[in-house]
């Protein structure tokens, strides 16, 4: 045990600092979470791209509705298309649970798909927006799919159909002098629905609507913030202007 | 009103209380800047206490609901997001507030005779404070919050012969479990609080009982007019309330520009993988402790032997408990101390903060090379202090304040 105890320590005791990274090339996300027609396009592509799979347990369905302007009824329409246990439809105000098990997802994807509630918070925009548009075909993965930020990824490409397949090439290099084979860029092998730019506006939309879902309230402490800053310099006049009256006798 | 404060004083010494400690009590004319981070340390304790009684309202310390009953407070509570950040942001600037503060009273040797038990306060109420923060961050129980825990508490197993117990007792299990959060949640809600209350009264009291030092570091109580009041001395209040209210705007000023542009402290205060909820079969890629703790935390990566580096780790803050016999030297303040202590005390705040960076650095021989230099000089200071301070050539001490 106590070998058990210190071969533990020691092995987390040399990264016990920040990560460097894996030194792939992140692309700037182009978000604007204060545009919430962005948001509210962004959690349509969540419900019909990733929520048969992820869920966002953390998070409830009307806090959407509330925060991009939208009613109970165009919530219905447009993001709740599943029923609870009873077979109703799913209440507005339920949290959004996703059905598949863990269970389930281990025998089909070999791993628990994570929850997505915070990913944007753990991983930050610009790794979601380069993860996503970076999968490209690699036969020896299971799912023929691989990625250059989330290398050897359980995850298939669910957005094949919109960005098509893209295909890696590779370049040679020798670096203190051995040869090694890297991926120097994707390029699009088969088209798929959509354009380059209409896609990365696709997922550019998804993202922003996923850095709102890590954090619901993030326009509204901005603004509140102003407001509180703005108080605090006008007190300090007076405070300033107060200890300034008190002291004129001292000394 | 009068009547009222009347009744009580037969009954409570109110007003005798009131003027010791504010109307009546001579604080030196000549506090400058670093004197306002005492009573901010205070301000800070009351936003914690206060914040913290409001997020017990809506946590659930339960291995289970833990994580998710923080994101119900950050999205199902009115204003808990705020409440969070504020607790959040608070913990930092509670350890900015109080180095400051402990490096005000390096400069003008405020623990020096006869200042030397709130000194020793003082110290206690930075070691409670590291408790408390290091049981407060493993409530979110994310993963930072699960493997930080993990790792700081095997550091107790390098104890010899008890030290493997040591660590199943402080755990409660053999792994961090629910047992470690429920008893951390304990001691961070309710001992802990209760340890600092009790050590900032007792600090206070010894302040007041000899009197504040100054810049200038002269005793304002060896020159007292006829009614006994010192020469150089203001009430308490209403100078410095009144002045130190300045202080709170600047510093609200700057707590709130974190709290609600900031928050997460692009990971140095709400770290990334937080957000992720505890796994005890995932151990993060880099597990990194939170700033405030991170220069203790290069020292003990510095030393390559695990129960040496523990050691290092506790000398270095064990060390500044001794600071009031460790500097030998009669001249209080800076202003009229040698060069030799002002390099020396420089070259100590400077590796303090180096070795801050340095812990969160990725190890290579290099940065482990620089801690090892660092650590070096962190110790020196102390050493130098102490053989340079019993013979120090001090500039003359003015009989009075100076501004």
């Amino acid at each position: 045990m106590k070998k058990q105890i210190l071969t533990l320590i020691f092995s987390i005791l040399p990264t016990f600092a920040f990560a460097a990274g894996g030194g792939v090339h992140l692309d700037s996300a182009p978000i604007d979470i204060s545009d919430m027609d962005s948001v509210k396009r962004g959690a349509k592509h969540f419900v019909d791209y990733c929520f048969s799979c992820h869920g966002a347990e953390y998070m409830r369905y009307n806090r959407i509705a509330r925060d991009t302007g939208m009613t109970d009824a165009e919530l219905r329409e447009e993001l709740i298309f599943t029923t609870n246990e009873k077979g109703e439809p799913t209440k507005v105000g339920s949290l959004m649970k996703v059905a598949m098990t863990d269970d389930y997802a281990k025998k089909a994807f070999g791993t628990a798909v994570p929850d997505l509630t915070l990913t944007a918070r753990a991983r930050g925009a610009d790794w979601l927006y380069t993860y996503l548009r970076t999968f490209y075909v690699d036969p020896y993965r299971p799912t023929g799919m691989n990625n250059l930020v989330f290398a050897d990824v359980s995850m298939p490409n669910v957005l094949s159909s919109l960005q098509g397949m893209q295909k890696a090439v590779y370049k040679k290099e020798t670096r203190q002098g051995v040869e090694v084979e890297y991926v120097d860029h994707l390029e699009l092998a088969q088209p798929g629905s959509m354009s380059a730019e209409e896609f990365d506006a696709f997922v550019a939309d998804l993202v922003n609507f996923m850095v709102y879902l890590g954090e619901p309230v993030q326009n509204e402490r901005r603004s509140l913030g102003i407001k509180v800053l703005i108080f605090l310099v006008i007190f300090f006049v007076f405070a300033y202007m107060l200890k300034k009256e008190y002291w004129k006798d001292v000394h | 009103m009068g009547k009222l404060i009347g009744w009580i004083d037969d009954r409570f010494p109110l007003m005798k209380m009131w003027n010791e400690h504010l109307a009546e009590y001579y604080a030196p004319k000549n506090f400058n800047f670093w004197y306002f981070f005492g009573s901010l340390a205070l301000l800070v304790l009351v936003i914690q206490i206060v914040s913290g009684i409001f997020l017990v309202m809506h946590y659930k310390p339960d291995a289970e609901l833990a994580f998710a009953s923080v994101e119900y407070i950050m999205r199902d509570v009115p204003y808990g997001w705020l409440i969070r950040y504020m607790h959040s942001t608070g913990a930092t600037a509670f350890f900015v507030v109080v180095y400051l503060h402990m490096l005000r009273g390096l400069m003008y040797g405020s623990y020096k005779k006869p200042r030397e038990l709130i000194w020793l306060f003082g110290m206690m109420i930075y070691l409670a404070l590291m408790a408390e923060a290091f049981m407060g961050y493993l409530l979110p129980w994310g993963q930072m919050s699960y493997w930080g825990a993990q790792v700081i508490i095997s550091l107790f197993g390098a104890i010899p012969v008890v030290g493997e117990d040591l660590t199943l007792w402080i755990r409660g299990d053999f792994v961090i479990s629910d047992a470690t959060l429920n008893r951390f949640f304990s001691l961070h809600v309710i001992a802990l609080p209760l340890v600092l209350i009790f050590l900032v009264v007792a600090h206070i009291l010894a302040l007041h009982e000899v009197g504040s030092n100054n810049p200038d570091g002269v005793e304002i109580k060896k020159n007292k007019d006829e009614n006994g009041i010192p020469l150089d001395g203001i009430p308490f209040h209403p100078y410095y309330t009144v002045k130190d209210i300045v202080g709170v705007v600047v510093f609200l000023f700057f707590f709130a520009t974190v709290m609600f542009f900031f928050p997460d402290g692009g990971g140095y205060l709400l770290e990334h993988a937080n957000f992720i909820a505890s796994d005890p079969l995932k151990t993060p890629e880099h597990i990194a402790p939170v700033w405030y703790f991170t220069p203790f935390y290069a020292i003990l990566r510095a030393v390559p032997d695990k129960l040496l580096g523990v050691g290092a780790m506790g000398a270095a803050i064990v060390l500044l408990f001794f600071m009031p016999w460790i500097d030998r030297c009669k001249v209080k303040s800076i202003r009229y101390r040698s060069n030799i202590y002002k390099i020396n005390l420089a070259v100590f705040v400077v590796s303090f903060v180096i070795l801050g960076w340095l812990a969160m650095q990725h190890v290579t021989s290099t940065i482990t090379l620089l801690s090892q230099i660092f650590s070096l000089l962190y110790f020196g200071f102390f050493v130098v202090l102490f053989i340079t301070s019993k013979n120090e050539e001090t500039k003359p001490v003015p009989d009075r304040v100076t501004e």
